[in-house]
């Protein structure tokens, strides 16, 4: 279902935008107005992070984020409650982001069945591997739900293909090594891993970890499908507040 | 799909897929020197030539007498250079990386004994090093993080999060993932993805070949119990290593910080108040909350200050093989006077915690009943928080007059 909510974006826009956001941060309110200023400025598919406590892939940016919403009171099932609500007001897909110990914590089985009726369609759970995934993949499967997985530069190309066979929806390329937020430069050997990429999957690729401006969109215009920004929009509602969100999505392509 | 570290329902990894060749790389270079016969003998001969191996067995026999119950022995890993057991791991994973070719090295440290031989290894084989470690940690172990830094490393105080050992693991996950090409990370416990809990304990092994060896020549038997502390359990399970195909009882002993039922203590199998649960890249007991939450832990020995403990200790608990018991940071202190007034020790902290529950059971038993307490490290370096325990005014005073000398 997200694959083919993709296809059909791709044949009205020549590259789209998926936004990342830690649900509860700074507050409830806030990120409801945030994603309401996101939409409004077109985004085309949204990343909603459940935080957690140890955020292992996430650099300074987010990992704060994540910190700061447990300490407002941001529990799983506010965020559920949070999910539902978006993805019954606005018409994009929202997928969850989060850590492995949240799904564990609350049943994977549950975990997925309550992300069906919430209307999320998928989910990004970075420090679950396939080869530990054999539950989750169960799971979300009988909830229709995409399983999102991971490419990263130093990924061996028939690692790559054993990917593409459980992954579902899209690919989450990483642009580079290290965690979120820190500068990318994107250079031919870039390019190389992009077509590593293609060949492994037919499913979208999107492309994030250093995405932040209109000139890295614009590069990445024909190479994916999908541009993620992710840690910048964290900057600007840190450094302009939520009045500068639409305005800084609107200018990037 | 190749082993992937389980022990029972524990263990595993959990890893980001950045990392997924690093592990893989990590886990051949880890295999193929544990069928290397030649790997096990040149780290032998560097620890006996660097670092005072075998470490000895002592006899405690005015404790002995004091509780006038069981022969208690003391394992002397605090004899180590840097001093503590930490070293066995540290300089077993130097050799690693010289197989890897690698030019850099990170870790995390609690206590700071970790860190230190961590530095002290990088300074022997010319690695560059950074440690991370909690700030709350950098405060309570200032000596460690000055040693540290003259042994040429970076020390680098974590500010998230509990801001101690748990954090220190995440942030050198966040500099590995971005740094893996140069870098190796030497995680300094028997926790983490795979394969690290079975290459630290491994290299921990060291101490309980020995330790079974020396108690067969010394008493001509075997231990009836075997205490060691336990944090991540490295120590634990380099002594238990020793005795699991023999008829010993094994004893594990937790941070009870200020009481099991006060909340604030760092007991994940001795208590009831941890869960299964999937953090820093393996499954075992967590202290955390219904949400999966990380909780925050307590105790006096930041080394054993930990949310998480080692999978193949979980299982080992799970089966039966190994009993946990909790001390708190009170009869920590005590313990610690107690052996360094009787048999002139002076056990770490962390250690310290072996000691309690071996003193606890020894006047139960009869004088030809045989405890061996394993004496992680040495206590030196928790001058300032033992000082402070003990409301020493001389100590104070000292630090008074010091203070003003830099004022000066």
């Amino acid at each position: 279902m997200l694959e083919e909510t993709i296809r059909a974006k791709m044949s009205q826009k020549d590259i789209l935008l998926m936004t990342h956001i830690v649900i509860g941060y700074p507050s409830f309110d806030d990120s409801l107005r945030v994603v309401e200023s996101m939409v409004e400025a077109g985004v085309d598919l949204m990343e909603l992070q459940i935080p957690f406590s140890e955020p292992i892939a996430d650099g300074p940016v987010i990992l704060h984020a994540n910190q700061q919403a447990l300490a407002a009171g941001s529990t799983v099932e506010r965020c559920m409650e949070f999910g539902e609500q978006v993805s019954k007001r606005f018409d994009i897909p929202f997928l969850v982001m989060t850590y492995y110990n949240i799904l564990f914590k609350y049943g994977v089985g549950r975990f997925a069945e309550r992300l069906s009726a919430a209307g999320l369609q998928g989910a990004i759970v970075p420090d679950l591997p396939p080869e530990e995934a054999e539950t989750y993949l169960a799971a979300m499967k009988a909830n229709s739900l995409a399983p999102i997985f991971i490419y990263s530069p130093n990924t061996r190309s028939e690692r790559m293909k054993l990917i593409d066979e459980v992954a579902e929806g899209l690919i989450y390329c990483v642009a580079r090594k290290g965690v979120t937020g820190a500068d990318t430069s994107f250079s031919a050997e870039f390019g190389d891993y992009l077509s590593r990429c293609r060949a492994a999957t037919k499913l979208p690729l999107a492309l994030g970890f250093g995405v932040k401006n209109a000139e890295d969109v614009e590069f990445l215009r024909g190479q994916v499908e999908i541009a993620v920004i992710g840690t910048q929009s964290i900057r600007v509602l840190e450094d302009e507040g939520i009045g500068a969100i639409k305005g800084f999505i609107e200018g990037l392509r | 799909m190749n082993d992937r570290g389980y022990y029972g329902q524990f263990g595993g990894a959990y890893i980001p897929e950045i990392l997924v060749a690093t592990f893989d790389e990590l886990t051949l270079a880890y295999e193929s020197a544990k069928a290397d016969p030649t790997f096990w003998q040149e780290f032998e001969e560097l620890m006996r030539t660097y670092s005072c191996r075998p470490t000895p067995i002592t006899f405690a026999e005015n404790l002995t007498r004091h509780f006038g119950g069981a022969q208690i022995y003391i394992k002397r890993e605090d004899l180590n250079h840097t001093g503590a057991h930490k070293v066995n791991n540290v300089m077993g994973q130097g050799l690693l990386i010289k197989r890897m070719g690698k030019s850099r090295v990170i870790a995390e440290t609690g206590a700071g004994q970790h860190g230190v031989a961590t530095a002290t290894m990088a300074a022997k084989f010319g690695l560059e090093c950074t440690i991370y470690m909690g700030e709350v940690d950098v405060a309570r172990q200032r000596p460690n993080v000055f040693w540290m830094e003259r042994l040429g490393a970076d020390v680098v105080p974590v500010t998230h999060g509990s801001r101690t050992l748990k954090d220190a693991i995440n942030e050198a996950f966040r500099d590995w993932v971005t740094n893996m090409d140069t870098t190796h990370y030497a995680l300094g416990t028997v926790c983490g993805p795979h394969p690290f809990p079975a290459m630290v304990s491994w290299l921990q092994s060291i101490i309980g070949k020995e330790a079974r060896a020396q108690m067969l020549e010394r008493t001509n038997r075997l231990p009836h119990r075997v205490y060691a502390c336990v944090g991540g359990g490295s120590n634990a399970m380099g002594i238990f290593s020793g005795f699991f195909e023999d008829e010993v009882e094994l004893i594990g002993v937790e941070a009870g910080g200020r009481g099991i039922d006060s909340g604030a203590h760092a007991a994940r199998l001795a208590s009831k108040d941890a869960s299964l649960g999937v953090a820093q890249g393996y499954k075992t007991f967590f202290l955390q909350d219904d949400d999966g939450q990380m909780r925050h832990t307590h105790s006096v020995a930041a080394g054993l200050d930990y949310v998480g403990v080692s999978p193949i200790l979980s299982h080992l608990h799970e089966q039966g093989r190994v009993r946990f018991e909790s001390a708190t940071d009170r009869e920590v202190v005590d313990a610690l006077a107690l052996t360094v007034r009787k048999e002139g020790l002076i056990p770490a902290l962390e250690s310290s915690h072996a000691f309690v529950q071996a003193f606890k059971e020894a006047p139960e038993l009869s004088s030809d009943d045989i405890l061996l307490i394993n004496q992680s490290g040495r206590g030196d370096k928790d001058i300032f928080t033992v000082a402070d325990a003990f409301g020493d005014p001389k100590w104070e005073q000292f630090i008074r007059d010091k203070a003003e000398q830099y004022n000066a």
